[in-house]
């Protein structure tokens, strides 16, 4: 506000010289965008909830054309949607803490002087090391294949038990903690594991609230390891489930050029409603993942 | 020194669990590219008693009519995502700083990456969908305006393409955050001292906005060189059927199927291993550019 009050005032010569076009095609150029990063998931939605029929002649277009529940209800009685359900509310019930609980206990011996921490330096290294360089999808699975960990929920949440990216961010947090602080707590008699606990924890929330989103986004959209690790379906999380009933089914549907045979109509309405499923989690959880990510994004990569 | 040592080991104990699971689930696989060279039996195990045969593995790749091919659409895909996924957010970030209505301004900004937040699995079914030839909404729009139909997922003309639009789609949002908050540091007091002077518009976003995101310009560019390799595993292996293979093909979706799908472990453990070679190399260099050029460093 101020700012124009001193162009106007200062400069009445760059006032009204002539029609302002410019904020009026730019901010309609960024609506219109903005929509179409929307749009795609809001006429899925729609479809979800439209009549098979309504759907496959191509009625729907952002709002539902004979609202139904028929695909859900369909979705909600196949046990593999649940069974797949609770695999993934599994994955991220045991994940997501022992994620946060690695990041914090790596990240806080790191973030010491390498006086007070001797081979800090190789430490920092042997994780740091594992961002650049990794063996490959072959060896990957072949070590978790021998360590019995194929067809259990360990071997969704094992291999990536510490999460090295976040404890950069985090030690980096760490270091902006008042030194006075833990000086304070140590003349006290405190253990490095008490001034953990009751100092740096309580005081990085935020960045620990950002870290637990980061880690359960994650979770819920991994499939890939879920398809490659669990032989059985049954142990398929959510987004794997969904993978192999959407994307698998409909690759080799459409190499067949017609497709005006029933069962796959009323296909297009189901795989809608399971898309819609698979994303719900994160539209529900998108306020607060983007007030905390926005600070959380920024922080990990403009620093320096 | 009693006393230091003391206070220090309880740091090591703290460290340790993290490096069980790193050592275990990391540098046993990196052991494991030895299986590159070997004619390797799972049954016989990763340390097991394999028969070693050289850079045999690596020969055969090389050797393998279609490697050409996924090498040259791994470099193709990824480097124009490389390209645009840096122009786009600069760009949607400058024309984001001139909009003044702060409601708009924050609404776009906060839909704008919202895909960002979605999996290639749901993302991949709601593109299947509306870019579907037969009653797909991409394809009625194209037919009311009177433009052919195009099979976007299936047309080996149309693949890359859309690979690469999709890729920028889903992840723009996310740069642009982090070139606005860029902006937001430039010192106000410069556009009112080049308003006085009589700067317009576009003297202002090319003498003070562009300068102003230049090290986070420099520093998000240098790393991104690092992903030369990355085409984008997730999102190909989602999108692509044996139709446009000639063209979708990478490295790692090429891997995925003559090793596991195949059982060939060795020779798909021989592409990781160049794959992961090159791209130690590529992300080694950018990150000592990024140090040397914008100060970055990691920890």
């Amino acid at each position: 506000m101020e700012r124009t009050t001193v162009q106007r005032g200062l400069n009445p010569a760059l006032r009204g010289r002539r029609f302002e076009w410019f904020p009026i095609v730019n901010t309609t150029f960024l609506i219109l965008v903005a929509l179409l990063c929307i749009l795609p998931l809001v006429h899925i939605i729609a479809v979800s909830f439209s009549s098979s029929a309504a759907a496959s002649a191509g009625y729907v277009k952002l709002w539902p054309v004979d609202f139904t529940l028929a695909s859900y209800e369909y979705a909600a009685s196949r046990s593999e949607f649940w069974q797949s359900m609770v695999v993934s509310l599994k994955r991220i019930a045991i994940g997501t803490p022992l994620n946060l609980l690695l990041t914090i206990m790596v990240a806080y011996p790191l973030s010491k002087e390498s006086d007070a921490l001797r081979f800090r330096l190789v430490y920092a290294w042997t994780f740091f090391l594992t961002m650049l360089f990794n063996g490959g999808l072959i060896p990957w699975y072949i070590t978790v294949k021998e360590l019995g960990l194929l067809d259990t929920i360990w071997a969704l949440v094992l291999p990536t038990a510490v999460p090295v990216f976040s404890v950069v961010l985090l030690l980096n947090f760490f270091r902006e903690v008042p030194k006075e602080l833990e000086e304070a707590a140590l003349i006290d008699g405190a253990s490095h594991w008490t001034t953990l606990w009751r100092i740096y924890v309580p005081i990085s929330k935020p960045a620990l609230a950002t870290l637990a989103l980061f880690s359960m986004v994650e979770h819920w959209n991994s499939w890939f390891d879920g398809l490659l690790m669990m032989g059985n379906p049954a142990n398929y999380p959510l987004q794997s489930y969904i993978q192999t009933i959407v994307i698998q089914q409909n690759l080799s549907n459409m190499s067949r050029d017609d497709m005006l045979n029933l069962a796959l109509i009323s296909d297009r309405t189901l795989k809608a409603s399971q898309i819609f499923l698979g994303s719900l989690p994160i539209i529900l959880a998108y306020p607060f993942l983007q007030k905390y990510f926005v600070k959380g994004i920024v922080l990990g990569s403009v620093k320096g | 020194m009693g006393m230091k040592l003391r206070r220090e080991l309880p740091l090591h104990f703290m460290i340790l669990p993290g490096l069980l699971f790193i050592v275990i689930f990391s540098y046993i696989p990196m052991a494991g590219i030895m299986i590159a060279f070997q004619k390797f039996i799972p049954a016989k195990g990763l340390f097991g008693d394999q028969k070693w045969i050289g850079w045999d593995n690596f020969e055969y790749v090389m050797n393998l009519p279609n490697f050409g091919q996924v090498l040259w659409n791994t470099l193709f895909i990824a480097s124009l995502k490389l390209v645009l996924g840096l122009i786009v957010p600069i760009v949607f970030a400058v024309l984001l700083n001139e909009v003044k209505n702060e409601f708009v301004k924050r609404s776009v900004q906060t839909t704008i990456y919202l895909p960002y937040f979605l999996s290639w699995v749901v993302l991949g079914g709601i593109l299947i969908d509306i870019l579907s030839p037969s009653g797909g909404i991409m394809n009625s729009f194209l037919k009311a305006i009177g433009l052919p139909q195009v099979f976007f997922l299936g047309d080996n003309n149309w693949f890359p393409g859309t690979l690469i639009i999709s890729d920028v789609w889903k992840n723009f949002g996310y740069g642009t955050i982090v070139y606005l908050a860029a902006i937001t540091n430039i010192d106000p007091g410069l556009y009112e001292a080049a308003t006085i002077d009589g700067a317009n518009r576009w003297h202002k976003i090319w003498h003070i906005t562009l300068p102003g995101m230049r090290m986070v310009i420099v520093l998000l560019s240098v790393l991104s060189l690092g992903q030369l390799l990355n085409a984008g595993f997730d999102q190909v292996f989602n999108l692509y059927s044996p139709q446009v293979y000639e063209s979708g093909d990478i490295l790692d979706t090429f891997v995925y199927r003559i090793g596991l799908l195949d059982a060939q472990y060795g020779v798909a453990t021989a592409v990781g291993f160049f794959k992961s070679v090159v791209s130690l190399i590529l992300i080694s260099t950018s990150y000592f550019f990024a140090y040397k050029f914008a100060k970055y460093r990691i920890f």
